[in-house]
């Protein structure tokens, strides 16, 4: 922790406070961590509302259970997506960039009053949007694809959401230019802030596509528009339904990246591969739409094929880097911290008692292996048409949004709250147990639904059995098992889920206090005062033993379902 | 550490781990492999989407397939015309023309095909936007209302195949299902 502490003070306003961190030795600016406080808390309280949103889908569509009337099956699950995939997510981010903009840098907030006007705009629009779905006039699933039309509330809702999120973006690069002005760093920005930047630019991209769609939809609903182009529509809201979850991945990759860092002391292997694969994200996540369009009439192969590769799969490369570099990152340091025997000592020997680390290892395997890899086989142009809208959808953004991203938020989590709210973590033996829970459910929600996928199940769908179709279809006795083996699994990560909130929030209110001097934590930071601290990661180390072994299993993982899907759809009735 | 700037200002000096760069070397080839086998399937595959489409009415495709079903209505020995459930069963001559449309909740009508016959399928919706389901051959379709679209089907086995729809059409969205009865 060096070289953030000399920076000019001579700020421009007046009532600048900061205080210094006791355990990071950070300077950290009191509006800024304000703003970070009142993110944060929004985002817990939106995932509670979309986490219990979640329990009863999953429970409505365990055959056995079916546990809501369809017309509340359909509300509430356009609540479940709206809840968790926008406000909870959106809400955590802008918290995130808060912390890798002022935080990370020493800086103050640029424009505290503006973001302040982006958080209530952005409360607006989700409360506004809750009421909208609940009133129970648009019940149009997340997507609303039109011609379906929802009230003029819904739509206004999240276009005031986007509005108050944009707002906290340009204040987060406001931030850098602060930083930069007032020289709060030295040389070039740390990783994790790099990783921001791009999660920003992304999210500008993002909400400029989802304004372009959304407000004329609005238009229409409200009746000045006559009709909006169904496939237009799906164009254009998919840059920002598909983008938005590229600002997750660059937001929860950056976590991995910041949480290695503060729990085992790693550092990136080579900045320049880390940053190099970051710089992948911005210059092609964003063409992710065409995902969504692969079964769609009217779009050429070649429109589909570049698109939906995002340009050869250079974006993929970005994720298989960082796939890499993280695990290679913590296996180095655990090697430096003394775990140097065999091929995994680093590993079993890791903090797996400290919430923050086990979340975000198990957040790192699993969006691999479950949200990756299905994420490349679902968006392959010609293997789409067999999952296309099934539950194996679902299946795969669980693996991506819930094992992912939301367990990675959850163990930032854990260190902010200490570091942030200055309070320490009450039960923390729950707290241990809270990352498997809730990533032993999201797996299993994962990994289930894409199994009923496989089967046929079709997604958003109430009623299995078919039971008043005119003519229904028998699905096989395997799709009920799966379907059932998922609501279990939802039950457990709803447990995971309510003792996260539960220990967040009494946390907040009621943990011991840190501000004193002497004060320790309960789950403690990695102490790098005592070591030599090497120039870069990969010093030092020449053998990553462990992490070649991962990824070796990962990429033969990968090659053996990529090719197995190739088969099914080989077996298909011909079309062409 | 990835929290503080690097501490090499001159970063993008520092060497590549043997290990990274042999891992982006295999990413990237992995990559170029799996975007030209795309295209390669094009040529070597049975199963290639057709991106054949027309922009018409919603109104103007329910014609074309009513007057489609009339022409091509099964009809039993006595001369009565086949129906399951009310709706028409339409048996196509082999390589022709059939239509299946979605609208508020079926899949109508039932079409009789026949095994290793090859179809000019069209596919559209009458209202909303649907989301055909072939099962349990798990083949998944988008269905725009105002676009037709053309495929060459060729069912490659016999028996009864349900339709669901995959796409959120409203209340009745789980009792939309449709059937394709392949024979011999």
């Amino acid at each position: 922790m060096t070289t953030i502490d000399h920076g000019a003070i001579s700020a421009p306003v007046a009532a600048v406070q900061y205080r210094t961190c006791p355990f990071t030795g950070r300077r950290i600016e009191r509006s800024a961590e304000l703003l970070i406080r009142v993110n944060a808390v929004a985002a817990v309280l939106f995932l509670a509302l979309g986490g219990l949103f979640g329990l009863l889908v999953a429970l409505t569509r365990w055959p056995a259970v079916q546990l809501l009337p369809a017309d509340w099956f359909y509300l509430v699950l356009t609540g479940h997506g709206a809840n968790v995939l926008l406000f909870w997510i959106i809400f955590f981010e802008i918290a995130v960039l808060y912390f890798a903009s002022a935080v990370v840098l020493g800086s103050r907030l640029a424009a505290p009053k503006w973001a302040w006007l982006g958080f209530v705009l952005m409360v607006v629009g989700a409360v506004m949007a809750n009421y909208a779905v609940l009133h129970g006039d648009s019940t149009v699933m997340f997507t609303s694809y039109p011609p379906m039309m929802a009230e003029h509330w819904f739509y206004l809702s999240l276009i005031v959401f986007a509005v108050g999120a944009l707002i906290g973006v340009f204040v987060f690069f406001g931030t850098l230019v602060v930083a930069k002005n007032e020289n709060t760093y030295n040389g070039s920005v740390p990783l994790v802030t790099f990783g921001a930047i791009t999660a920003a630019i992304i999210a500008v991209f993002t909400l400029a596509a989802g304004a372009i769609i959304l407000i004329p939809t609005w238009l229409w609903s409200l009746g000045f528009i006559s009709g909006i182009d169904t496939l237009m529509y799906k164009l254009v809201w998919w840059g920002m339904g598909h983008s938005s979850q590229q600002i997750n991945v660059s937001a929860h990759v950056s976590i991995w990246y910041a949480i290695a860092a503060m729990v085992v002391g790693a550092k990136p292997l080579s900045e320049k591969v880390s940053r190099f694969a970051f710089l992948m994200y911005i210059l092609f996540l964003q063409l992710a739409s065409a995902h969504h369009l692969l079964a769609e009439p009217g779009l050429s192969s070649t429109w589909k094929i570049v698109n939906t590769s995002y340009m050869m799969y250079l974006a993929v490369m970005g994720s298989m880097i960082h796939g890499l570099t993280v695990p290679g990152a913590i296996e180095a340091a655990q090697r430096r911290n003394g775990y140097t025997r065999g091929m995994f000592e680093w590993l079993t020997k890791a903090p797996w008692g400290n919430p923050a680390f086990s979340g975000m290892f198990m957040s790192l395997v699993m969006f691999g292996f479950l949200g990756g890899i299905t994420g490349v086989i679902l968006g392959t142009e010609q293997l789409n048409v067999l999952m296309h809208n099934t539950i194996y959808v679902p299946g795969h953004f669980h693996g991506t949004v819930v094992a992912g991203t939301t367990l990675a938020f959850m163990a930032m989590t854990f260190l902010v709250v200490p570091l942030i709210f200055q309070r320490d973590i009450v039960l923390p033996t729950l707290a241990k147990w809270q990352p498997y829970l809730f990533g032993l459910g999201a797996g299993g929600i994962s990994l289930f639904m894409m199994g009923a996928g496989t089967l046929g199940v079709p997604r958003r769908h109430w009623d299995l059995a078919m039971t008043d179709a005119g003519i229904p279809y028998e699905f096989a006795p395997g799709a009920y098992l799966m379907m059932g083996l998922n609501g279990m699994s939802a039950i457990l990560a709803a447990t995971g889920g309510l003792l996260f909130i539960v220990l967040v929030v009494a946390s907040i209110f009621w943990g011991p206090k840190l501000d004193k001097p002497g004060a320790k934590l309960r789950f403690p930071l990695h102490d790098d005062g005592a070591k030599a601290v090497s120039e870069y990661g990969s010093e030092g180390t020449f053998k990553l033993p462990g992490t070649i072994m991962l990824v070796t299993i990962f990429f033969v993982s990968f090659v053996l379902y990529y090719f197995i899907n190739w088969k099914y759809l080989s077996d298909l009735w011909l079309f062409n | 550490m990835a929290l503080n700037p690097p501490s090499n200002r001159l970063w993008w000096k520092e060497p590549i781990h043997g290990i990274e760069l042999a891992w982006i070397i295999i990413a990237f080839l992995w990559g170029l492999f799996m975007f030209f086998f795309m295209i390669a399937w094009h040529f070597i595959g049975d199963q290639n989407l057709s991106t054949e489409t027309y922009r018409l009415q919603p109104e103007a495709f329910v014609e074309k397939v009513e007057a489609f079903a009339e022409e091509y209505q099964l009809m039993d020995e006595n001369g009565e015309p086949v129906e399951i459930d009310g709706v028409p069963v339409i048996s196509p001559p082999a390589g022709g023309d059939v239509y299946m449309l979605g609208r508020l909740w079926e899949w109508w009508p039932i079409l009789e095909l026949k095994k290793d016959q090859s179809y000019r399928f069209h596919l559209s919706s009458a209202d909303w936007q649907h989301g055909f389901s072939l099962q349990p051959v798990n083949i998944n379709l988008s269905v725009h209302p105002g676009l037709e679209h053309v495929l060459t089907l060729t069912p490659t086995e016999t028996g009864d195949y349900g339709i669901v729809c995959n796409e959120y059409c409203g209340i009745g969205h789980h009792n939309m299902s449709g059937l394709i009865r392949v024979i011999e």
